[in-house]
């Protein structure tokens, strides 16, 4: 089967600065992809390049088989987007925001009027279908976007970060919906800076950074790949002795701020060390998407 | 200069676009109606009556009428500047309803299109408002005025042009101040809408017959009092002119802000 998305060596540049460079991938359907990188790594533009929403400097791109930009319109009406900010129609009620968004598909008013109510209905939004938007919570409002995405039954569905600034019970409600739209076939393709998920949701990922791709794989390839099994962590520090304990062992030691990351492919002595140290906070937990992340992307604040 | 300078070619998206406006301007429709009713009620009951007192006829004809005919123009003028400014700056940029419609097959010329034909459509109903408060007032002359409406329709395409090119480059609402005090306000007092062109120094008139306004009130006037039109093909041709290069211009300039 051909992939959903192919994009061979996409560039995007501005005067004096590249967005984007030199960026190819295959995204296969059924599947969730993931774009994972800091702030500014060029997620969003390769997000945007492949709608059509901005032009690219180079490159190729298909989606569905079909050219972009030349096949733009035949493109878009496959697909649903979640975008990073809330851009529901303000002067519309909950319902309506889905009407009127059918209608730019070409929908007719009585077919979207007959899709709604299992939309509202996945959203868990029908008791609220006659609310305006703006006394929604970030939640359903994220939940309305989502179901909005769905009413031309596309295909793939793009997420750009789709659960940046939601609280933990509204996340894990957005990550149940998407695990349940992969379920149906649909292909996801989604960004984010949340490890967990990245972890959570992706078969495939690409980390990113300063518009390059740094790697590609699932995430259990990614962590095998770039880190050691198992990390303690040392909160607050410690006063050298473990750290030279640890070194000597052959550990990898990392400072960020003012905890000390210590990976290894054997900790059992290093816990033994450390039982011994009441005076030490320490957590020790399996490597994971994060440590692979810092790893390649380093440790400096981005923006 | 750089750029995406293709022709546009808007397609049946623009409809949908169209059809949101008009389903919003539906649930505000008692605000609108006190605008579109009232305002034009004030001036034509207000100076209408009370200089019209003092002015008995202008041009041959009754001031009502004169000063009805004037602000039917003006009203699209007004209607569509607005709605190209202040509400199209709001879709595009605050509400970022444009981004959302770029995910869906509509192009930026789809919607940029839907916006300017519905400029035109409010121009439409401002002119309607204001045709029936004159209708009552006695300064309509006969079904002819009619005709009004349409060309009302044009003016609103030929405001919207410029009007969305001072959106395309505005970087917030104060901007504006400079588009509708340099050149809406002037042209409200220097048109004809409330005195004859003829009046002004023959200067100023050549530079007043290059303004829109100019030519939607010539066309105007003589529909609503019921004379013969003069030389109509010219003054369709200048809002033509307006509508079609200030949308080309305004298209160009937002692609380029938009689309990066």
């Amino acid at each position: 089967m051909s992939p959903v998305v192919s994009a061979s060596r996409l560039h995007k540049r501005y005067r004096g600065f590249t967005a984007v460079d030199d960026v190819s991938f295959d995204i296969d359907g059924g599947r969730c992809f993931g774009f994972l990188g800091p702030n500014g790594a060029g997620k969003t533009t390769t997000l945007r390049m492949i709608l059509g929403m901005t032009p690219m400097t180079d490159g190729r791109l298909s989606v569905f088989g079909l050219p972009m930009p030349a096949e733009g319109r035949a493109i878009r009406a496959r697909i649903g987007v979640v975008p990073q900010a809330d851009n529901l129609d303000p002067d519309f009620r909950v319902d309506e925001n889905l009407e009127v968004h059918a209608r730019y598909f070409g929908i007719p008013a009585a077919e979207a009027r007959r899709r709604i109510p299992a939309l509202l209905d996945f959203a868990a939004l029908s008791e609220r279908r006659g609310a305006k938007t703006d006394t929604l919570s970030g939640g359903m409002k994220r939940r309305l976007t989502i179901a909005r995405a769905l009413i031309n039954q596309p295909e793939l569905v793009m997420l750009d970060e789709p659960t940046t600034g939601l609280d933990p019970q509204a996340r894990h409600v957005i990550w149940a919906k998407l695990a349940e739209l992969k379920a149906k076939g649909t292909t996801l393709l989604l960004t984010t800076h949340y490890m967990e998920e990245a972890e959570r949701l992706c078969d495939e990922l690409v980390i990113m950074d300063r518009g390059r791709i740094l790697d590609r794989g699932s995430p259990r390839e990614l962590i095998g790949r770039h880190v050691e099994a198992e990390v303690i962590e040392i909160r607050g520090g410690d006063d050298g002795t473990f750290a030279a304990f640890a070194e000597a062992r052959g550990c990898r030691l990392e400072c960020q701020g003012n905890s000390l990351y210590c990976y290894s492919r054997d900790v059992a002595p290093l816990i033994e060390h450390l039982r011994q140290r009441p005076d030490v906070f320490y957590l020790h937990r399996p490597a994971g998407l994060e440590d692979v992340f810092l790893r390649l992307t380093g440790h400096e604040l981005r923006d | 200069m750089r750029g995406d300078w293709t022709i546009p070619r808007p397609g049946r998206g623009a409809l949908a676009v169209w059809q949101r406006n008009l389903r919003v301007w539906r649930k505000l429709l008692a605000p609108a109606a006190v605008m579109n009713f009232g305002e034009p009620t004030l001036y034509l009951l207000g100076l209408g009556f009370g200089l019209g007192a003092f002015i008995g006829t202008m041009s041959d004809l009754s001031y009502q009428t004169f000063l009805a005919s004037g602000i039917i123009a003006s009203s699209a003028m007004m209607t569509a500047s607005f709605e190209a400014t202040y509400s199209v700056f709001t879709r595009m940029g605050v509400q970022r309803t444009y981004d959302a419609m770029l995910a869906t097959p509509l192009t930026l010329d789809d919607i940029l299109a839907g916006e300017v034909l519905w400029c035109g459509t409010k121009a439409l109903f401002s002119a309607a408002a204001i045709l029936i408060v004159a209708l009552l007032i006695g300064a309509v002359a006969g079904p002819q005025a009619l005709f009004a409406l349409p060309v009302a329709f044009l003016a609103g395409l030929a405001f919207a042009g410029p009007a969305l090119i001072m959106s395309a480059v505005a970087t917030n609402y104060d901007f504006f101040n400079y588009y509708f005090v340099l050149a809406v306000t002037p042209m409200l007092i220097l048109s004809g809408v409330f005195y004859p062109v003829e009046t002004l120094p023959e200067v100023m008139q050549s530079v007043v017959h290059l303004l829109p306004l100019t030519h939607a009130v010539a066309l105007t006037r003589p529909l609503v009092a019921g004379l013969p039109l003069e030389t109509p093909l010219l003054h369709l041709a200048v809002l033509g002119a307006y509508a079609g290069l200030g949308f080309y211009a305004a298209v160009v300039l937002i692609r380029r802000r938009l689309l990066v």
